[in-house]
């Protein structure tokens, strides 16, 4: 027979030590939403003491200069290009995945998934840069004149445009997500009764998923209201509420992105700026955790 | 009847449901012991007691005691890792790990502390032959181990086991997943083997046990109804369930 | 009847219509920016930094960002990893499948998922005051990693959940530690599947600008040293992009075709990992 070394006692040693070395990271991983929130909540107290929580969300007053630090243009500019988008990026969104689960090859789906994939996977300073050459010329020359305004260019709808682009590989994959759980048999089910494929499609396929399509759409709504970069440089960045979508706005993370250097040489403005940073977190968390949780229930509910 | 594994009060629950009632039991040394019984009486959990692999199942709670060698394998001061060692697991589908044939059989002793090649390679082809396979893979121990056929994988994981020399084999329902050859291939190792090995096998397969076990546990809802020889079990069973079940009313 | 056929007909249309203009606006995007790329393109580009400041000098390149945007990437995602490893490891390995803890950290590892970059950048940079660091590399490098880490370990964490269980059974069986089994047999099966996660959370950090805006500094200079102020291509473009001067302008074009080139290397790399047969899992 061969003998075994007998190195036990330290290999044992070794796994308990990583046992609790690992806890450990997780934990603290895991805390840095705590840790983000709290240090966020602390940095902008100053601008929640000295002017008060509803006043700084709900005015329209923005000078710096003169120490008033209203917020409210900017969420609302947030809001309109966000909902916009949404409502560009949602139908094509859902028709698009109903068409590559119930009606597309795998061929389709073979050459379809690479493709988003790319979109995923592109930076969004470059859908900016493209925005700059492509939606934002074609705004001031044709659409804006079509409607017979003048615009720049740079505009809430330009915003909107690239956003909704931006989103499309985030809702999709979960529209797709959802539709997968649909069982096939409820399919079958429908079909057998003499329902056609659409019929099934539009009264027991969609109105399975209707949660889930609510989730995947809070979840996209949470993405959008914090992209930053490729929405900064088509917005116009007009501190101002608009009024149409062919004018400038200024959203939420292009008023962080954008005065951070120079904010320390005026009093309370980092805290403003720290604080609208806040905002943009819990609303961005709120959404995420309703859109998560919602959606684990629902998975869970269709498997079983 | 000399035993080195003895089961005292052993209750298992899974959640609420109890899936082990009451067990007492002593497992006859260098035998094959043949646990039996309808499918979801509790064999396979039994079988996890013994090396501890129940507790990574969820929500169970597990009381009582199981000696191995004297000690019990639930007390704090047991390390399982060492216990594991001990208990060779064979499972009912193959499970061979993600590297090479070679790899395979040497990722025991690589573990408990052999590293030379040349030991290695002795350990290797030493317990290739004893599972019966050396003579199928010798000319491709670098290969992955997935390619191998499902019958030679279950060998394969009977090498692997037998590597880091346990005193005893569990095997989970082991020939289940496989075809007949490979099978008869595994019952005639296994009667090989209960020369120098302890084997725990259960099986849902009443003709396998009557081929091979040398001493049958009967269980049925979680509870020890019978067991003894494998003669008197078999050919003169006591327990009316038992009765049903040895000859083919319930399986 | 006649009407149910129409109906599925105008939507059946619809779909494809939208699943077209899907994939026609990513070719158009892909197109545009790499005719564009390729129209301000020079060689000089890529072996040079910037002669005369980045904004107004006309001569020169972006060698570096391209240096800068590689060691705040390749940084980060190490760091991630390492990070990211031992928790993925935690939850699939030490924890039981239905334990508390781990859905506790999945929820919050998810969450901090969809933390925009901009809250990362000025979380950053407050921590950055804080410490009494000044923007740098190694500033740069901590953000990012903190914008990936649950990226890489919500991805891993993913695969690992495929990971048969009898396989994990099998290793302990013969007397392997979790730790031993974690990285010998669970890391190995799903290798393929960590290689994706790790570049795409490279190629996440290579293109992220928001978190490195005010946390990594800009210079026309390669960092020499961890503290020094480091340029990175996603900036380049922000920046470059609305100097008046042409060739300035047509930098940051160069910077856009540059960094979508590499996210495309990334995207096709991961593509062929997933396909490529990982020949010793089982």
């Amino acid at each position: 027979m061969f003998k075994l070394g007998t190195s036990l006692r330290s290999r044992v040693r070794t796994n308990n030590l990583a046992y609790y070395l690992f806890y450990l990271i997780g934990a603290i991983s895991a805390s840095l939403v705590l840790v983000i929130g709290i240090g966020l909540l602390i940095k902008s107290y100053p601008i929640i003491e000295s002017h008060g929580f509803f006043n700084s969300i709900f005015s329209i007053d923005w000078y710096p200069l003169k120490s008033k630090f209203g917020l409210l243009p900017f969420l609302v500019s947030s809001c309109y290009v966000s909902l916009l988008a949404l409502i560009i990026s949602v139908p094509v969104c859902l028709l698009t995945a109903i068409y590559l689960i119930e009606y597309a090859s795998k061929k389709v789906l073979n050459l379809f998934f690479p493709i988003i994939d790319i979109l995923a996977g592109l930076p969004s300073v470059i859908l900016g840069v493209w925005g700059v050459i492509i939606i934002v010329p074609f705004i001031r020359d044709y659409l804006a004149p079509f409607f017979g305004v003048h615009s720049t260019g740079y505009s809430i709808l330009a915003g909107s445009i690239v956003l909704s682009i931006m989103l499309v590989p985030n809702i999709i994959l979960v529209f797709i997500e959802i539709l997968k759980t649909i069982p096939q048999e409820l399919r079958e089910a429908s079909l057998s009764l003499g329902a056609t494929r659409w019929e099934t499609i539009k009264f027991v396929v969609l109105r399975k998923s209707i949660p889930g399509i609510i989730a995947g759409i809070i979840l996209g709504l949470s993405r959008a209201f914090g992209e930053t970069l490729a929405v900064l440089m088509v917005v116009g960045n007009v501190v101002q509420i608009p009024k149409s979508v062919f004018d400038p706005g200024y959203p939420l993370p292009a008023l962080i992105a954008n005065n951070y250097g120079e904010m320390l040489s005026i009093p309370l403005y980092d805290s403003a700026l720290m604080f609208s940073a806040l905002v943009l977190f819990a609303v961005v968390l709120f959404f995420n955790l309703v859109s998560k949780l919602f959606l684990n229930r629902l998975i869970k509910y269709l498997k079983y | 009847m000399e035993s080195n594994i003895k089961v005292r009060n052993l209750n298992v629950f899974y959640g609420a449901t109890q899936a082990l009632k009451n067990i007492n039991l002593d497992i006859p040394n260098k035998q094959i012991t043949a646990i039996i019984g309808p499918s979801g009486c509790g064999k396979t959990t039994l079988l996890k007691c013994l090396n501890r692999l129940i507790e990574s199942t969820d929500e169970v709670n597990v009381t009582g005691q199981v000696y191995v060698d004297g000690e019990d394998i639930y007390s704090p001061k047991t390390e399982v890792t060492h216990l594991r060692k001990k208990m060779g697991l064979l499972s009912q589908k193959p499970y061979p790990l993600p590297m090479s044939i070679f790899d395979n059989v040497a990722y025991g002793p690589r573990l408990h502390g052999t590293t030379k090649k040349n030991e290695l390679k002795s350990i290797v082809e030493f317990y290739l032959k004893e599972a019966n396979l050396w003579d199928e893979v010798k000319d491709r121990l670098s290969s992955p181990a997935s390619k191998l056929s499902i019958g030679q994988q279950q060998r394969l994981c009977l090498a692997r086991g037998l590597a880091v020399q346990p005193l005893v084999i569990l095997g989970d329902e082991p020939t289940s997943a496989l075809d007949p050859q490979s099978s008869a291939y595994i019952e005639q190792m296994f009667l090989k083997l209960k020369a120098d090995y302890s084997i725990i096998l259960v099986t849902h397969i009443l003709r396998q046990a009557k081929r091979i076990a040398d001493y049958i546990v009967y269980m049925y809802d979680g509870e020890i109804i019978e067991h003894g020889e494998a003669s008197d079990v078999l050919n003169h069973p006591k327990h009316p369930k038992t009765i049903e079940y040895v000859s083919g009313v319930i399986s | 009847m006649k009407r149910k056929v129409i109906e599925e007909k105008f939507f059946l249309v619809l779909m494809i219509i939208s699943a077209t203009l899907i994939v026609s606006i990513i070719v158009l995007i892909l197109t545009s920016i790499i005719i564009k790329g390729f129209s301000s393109f020079n060689l000089a580009m890529v072996s040079q930094t910037p002669k005369g400041g980045y904004y107004l000098g006309k001569e020169g390149g972006i060698l570096n960002a391209i240096i800068g945007s590689f060691y705040i990437a390749g940084g980060a995602t190490a760091l991630a990893t390492a990070l990211g490893i031992p928790v993925v490891m935690l939850m699939n390995v030490y924890l039981k499948a239905d334990s508390k803890v781990s859905a506790v950290l999945r929820l919050c590892f998810d969450v901090l998922w969809g933390v925009p970059s901009i809250v990362y950048g000025a979380f950053g940079f407050t921590l950055m005051i804080f410490f009494g660091l000044k923007a740098s590399l190694i500033a740069g490098i901590i953000v990012v990693s903190i914008l990936i880490l649950p990226i890489i370990i919500r991805a891993i964490d993913e695969i690992s959940q495929t990971i048969p269980e009898g396989l994990f059974h099998a290793s302990l069986s013969l007397g392997a530690t979790k730790l031993e089994t974690g990285f010998k047999v669970n890391a190995k099966q799903i290798l393929p599947g960590i290689l994706t996660a790790v570049l795409m959370a490279f190629g996440r950090a290579i293109g992220d600008a928001a978190s490195v805006l005010f946390t990594a500094g800009y210079s026309d200079s390669i960092p020499t040293s961890l503290t020094d102020s480091a340029a990175t291509l996603p900036l380049t473009i922000f920046f470059q992009l609305s100097s008046p001067i042409k060739e300035v302008q047509d930098r940051a074009f160069a910077a856009v075709l540059i960094l979508t080139i590499i996210v495309l290397c990334i995207s096709l790399l991961s593509r062929l990992l997933t396909n490529r047969h990982n020949k010793y899992k089982i």
